[in-house]
């Protein structure tokens, strides 16, 4: 064998050996317990889990309404989102660094303490309710809590920074003199954006809707505060079926639905786009 | 200090199909200064890679000093190289970048600062020990390089086309600077480029390469004046090949149909090349005479460079010393003993 | 610059409704944290420090917040110690599958961790893992290391390979050349990862809710602690998370810049 097949072998070796720790956590205390978790859904050989979660009225309305609630929070944070991205991107650095940090800073505050404000915000009591009492706009407090509107709400403000970070780099990625060159050759503002900003920026909107759509999905702490229990998404049904009702091959089988929807979605948005004519 | 010779014995090398290097041997004498020249893709990257031990081959052997040295890891071989792009490390400053290979070394800390200190007098940057890489010129950056290449008495110095990123100010100077510093140190030097210029000007020696193997070693004057193949003599300078026939001991006859002396025919036979370099072009009558038309003319400062259009196709580059406008009427012509002969295939 | 124009001034007008709807929320539990009201209550009648106290005071608040603490700095060097040998796994060597491999690793991202939780619930339960503090580190260890390989791929394929091959040919050991050369050259996305995992550790409420037992961990804590009663014991807490936040935002961007790479 001669040396450079030797040191060949042992460069992979090495890149190997570098990633055993890595995948043997990964696999132990990721890979394993999920398998085990969609086996426990099965047990027996019976598919009566799955039979009951999708033979169910009850069930079918809280699968359809998480899709609903994960489509409106991504039309909302991509409607917010690609304007303030495409501002941000093409600023001055000193008003990049700020729309960076304003973005950044909500995005690493805690989910809790995020939702725990919108609480205060929109409470019987809250802050929008008492400011508007004590204007005489209104009479009594008006219900802005503990329904769907407030779980949009709290859930487009966890997930904007997640659709405006991927654009913004792709943003910002787009040669500014292409879009000169467009305005001259005789495009219009709107047009040369419509041409040649929004296509070359379009791998930055794919990411931004998958990340968001996906992780809307699985959410849990958000419908459970601010939805007051009236508002029941996947997630909530499957703590639900494991806390208070200890029935794990019915939370087995509503995971491994999760899991499939999740992946189902991550897979065909990016299929989607790859098809998307240029 | 003395450098020690290098040997480079058959050495082969291939990524899958594509064949990098194709049994490259050459020799270079203590303190020599040998020039890989050769055209991007022509191996010559590789092969410094391989003397510097960061690719090993897949046959041959290198031998600098009579030890061999194929297998041996880079950090052990004693090499100093200057990278392309210099690869000083960024977040170090000067002082720490050229006390590098010494710390390495596990050179003590006074005796490291000391031979830092010389060895940045020796390139002239006293006073630049605590400036980081990205505050000094690029002709500053590159002396740190050769700085930190030299100031572990290497025992051989390998330069990677060290002046690509300079302006040609800076790069003539520059040249001339590793070439006194070179033979101060008299440290063996193997230096890669694709500036045929800068081969000419700096080298004891220059190897030409091409597709992986090496067309013809010899002194800038022999690779100039007598290349070994077609590819030598278009790769190096500007050059007029004629191509004819052999029609008697000093006459050959061009395919145009002209005939023309030569001297350096050796009784050879069949069919030649005869390479003739612009500047030993006359304008004017001369022993071997063409006559036609200027179709380009260009002004290069010190000459003017004409393209002659004569009878039967052939076209001339000449050098001569008077403006001439495209059109113009024109003899010129060579002299037997300015005409090198090719032979072989093309 | 060119003409400032209409559509660019309202670009900037919707730019800042949006900027608004981010940041007031987090605004607006500083003044309800200083409150001297005994609940909630906009805008408070006057100022006090005593949610504040009640937080500093407390065990049942202490504890969870050196749990979460503990746990956060365990996922915080776990994930860094396993996260960038693998990152120089892939970056360095082409092996049989090594992208799927890669595509693998962002796999914790994409599962719903309410999945992630209850499948860790079942495994842990047997092993008797339930409550262990080291057990939710392990977890949230799978959790933060897409994020971690994700920084330190991009920062070791950025880097220019030639700086290590230079520090060899210049006498250092593989070792040496990582540690003297590579790892300080990608330092700005360690300190992000850094950064990240330990974030992402110290909010996680779902495993931790799962997996911690009858063990509090802060956010466990402040999600019992909102489902019953809207305390502003919860705004003091959570504006000293902002201040936290902005603090360690901070000394990431003072220690993450990369000696030497002076932006221009």
């Amino acid at each position: 064998m001669t040396r450079a097949r030797q040191v060949h072998r042992r460069a992979v070796g090495s890149a190997l050996a570098l990633s055993v720790p890595a995948m043997i956590l990964l696999l132990l205390i990721f890979a394993v317990p999920l398998l085990r978790l969609l086996a426990l859904s099965i047990e027996g050989g019976s598919l009566a889990a799955y039979e009951k979660a999708l033979g169910s009225e009850l069930y079918v309305q809280v699968f359809l309404g998480t899709f609903k609630i994960a489509t409106l929070v991504t039309l909302l944070t991509l409607a917010m989102g690609y304007p303030v991205a495409y501002l941000m991107a093409t600023s001055g650095r000193a008003w990049q660094f700020l729309g960076i940090a304003f973005v950044l800073l909500p995005f690493w505050t805690s989910i809790l303490v995020r939702t725990y404000a919108w609480m205060v915000l929109l409470g019987r009591n809250g802050v929008i309710n008492r400011t508007l009492v004590s204007w005489g706009v209104i009479d009594t407090p008006l219900p802005l809590l503990n329904n769907e509107a407030a779980v949009l709400i709290g859930m487009v403000h966890v997930l904007l920074p997640y659709m405006i970070l991927p654009i913004f780099s792709a943003v910002r990625k787009v040669d500014p003199t292409l879009v000169l060159a467009a305005e001259g050759l005789g495009a219009s503002r709107l047009q040369a954006f419509l041409r040649v900003t929004l296509p070359l920026t379009m791998n930055g909107v794919v990411a931004g809707i998958t990340l968001v759509f996906t992780l809307s999905l699985g959410f849990f702490i958000t419908p459970a505060l601010l939805g007051g229990g009236r508002v029941v998404m996947i997630a909530n049904l499957i703590e639900e079926q494991v806390r208070e009702l200890l029935n794990w091959a019915f939370a087995g089988a509503l995971s491994t639905i999760l899991l499939v929807l999740t992946l189902a979605a991550f897979w065909g948005i990016s299929r989607l786009a790859r098809t998307r004519p240029a | 200090m003395k450098g020690v010779d290098l040997r480079i014995d058959s050495v082969a090398k291939h990524y899958g199909p594509v064949v990098a290097l194709g049994g490259v041997s050459l020799t270079v004498a203590a303190g020599e200064f040998l020039t890989i020249l050769g055209p991007s893709g022509s191996g010559k990257t590789t092969l410094l890679k391989v003397i510097a031990g960061f690719e090993y081959p897949d046959a041959g052997h290198i031998v600098v000093g009579g030890a061999d040295i194929t297998d041996v890891s880079p950090a052990k071989r004693n090499v100093g190289m200057v990278f392309q792009n210099y690869a000083l490390f960024p977040h170090m400053t000067v002082a720490r970048n050229v006390g590098f290979p010494l710390q390495m070394r596990g050179v003590p800390k006074p005796e490291l600062r000391d031979r830092v200190f010389r060895a940045l007098a020796l390139v002239e940057l006293q006073g630049y020990e605590e400036r980081l890489p990205a505050q000094l010129s690029g002709g500053q950056q590159q002396r740190v390089a050769l700085a930190r290449a030299v100031v572990f008495d290497p025992t051989l110095l390998l330069l990677d086309e060290p002046f690509g990123a300079l302006d040609r100010k800076l790069r003539e100077s520059m040249q001339l600077e590793v070439r006194r510093l070179q033979r101060r140190l008299g440290l063996t030097t193997v230096f890669i480029t694709h500036d045929q210029e800068e081969a000419l000007v700096l080298s004891d020696r220059i190897a030409v390469m091409d597709g992986g193997v090496v067309r013809q070693v010899g002194t800038p004057d022999e690779v100039y004046e007598r290349p070994a193949d077609d590819f030598v003599a278009a790769f190096i300078g500007e050059s007029n090949l004629l191509a004819g026939q052999v029609a008697g001991p000093d006459r050959v006859l061009l395919d145009g149909g002209a005939s023309v002396t030569v001297t350096d025919l050796d009784g050879g036979k069949g069919r030649v090349r005869l390479l003739v370099r612009p500047e030993k072009m006359v304008i004017g009558p001369a022993t071997n005479s063409f006559s036609g038309t200027v179709v380009e003319a260009v002004y290069l400062g010190q000459a003017h460079k004409l393209r002659v259009r004569a009878a039967g196709g052939i076209e001339l580059l000449v050098r001569g010393d008077r403006p001439m406008e495209a059109g113009e009427e024109v003899t010129v012509g060579f002299a037997p003993q300015d005409a090198h002969v090719l032979r072989g295939s093309a | 610059m060119r003409r400032l124009r209409v559509s660019r001034l309202l670009l900037a007008g919707f730019a800042a409704v949006v900027y608004a709807f981010l940041l007031l929320p987090l605004l607006i539990v500083f003044p309800i944290s200083f409150s001297s009201a005994q609940y909630l209550q906009f805008p408070p009648p006057g100022w006090s420090l005593q949610w504040y106290e009640r937080y500093v005071d407390s065990p049942n608040w202490l504890e969870p917040t050196w749990l979460s603490l503990k746990v956060a700095v365990a996922t915080m060097v776990l994930s860094l110690l396993v996260g960038v040998p693998l990152a120089f796994g892939l970056t360095r060597a082409r092996f049989w599958g090594r992208d799927a491999f890669e595509k693998l690793t962002a796999a914790p991202i994409i599962v719903p961790t309410i999945v992630t939780s209850i499948a860790l619930y079942g495994l842990f339960a047997q092993l008797r893992l339930i409550g262990a503090w080291y057990g939710i580190a392990l977890a949230h260890t799978v959790l933060a290391l897409p994020f971690v390989i994700v920084l330190v791929v991009a920062g070791l394929r950025d880097f220019d390979l030639n700086q290590e091959l230079a520090a060899r040919g210049l006498g250092a050991s593989r070792w040496q050349a990582v540690w003297h050369v590579t790892l300080p050259q990608i330092r700005p996305s360690l300190v992000s990862a850094a950064f990240l995992a330990f974030i992402s550790s110290f909010d996680e409420l779902v495993v931790a809710m799962f997996l911690g037992g009858a063990n509090m961990t802060l956010p466990k804590k402040m999600f019992d602690n909102i489902r019953m009663e809207i305390d502003p014991t919860i705004a003091a807490i959570s504006s000293l998370q902002i201040v936290l936040v902005c603090a360690l935002l901070a000394l990431a961007t003072r220690f993450g810049r990369g000696a030497g790479m002076t932006d221009r």
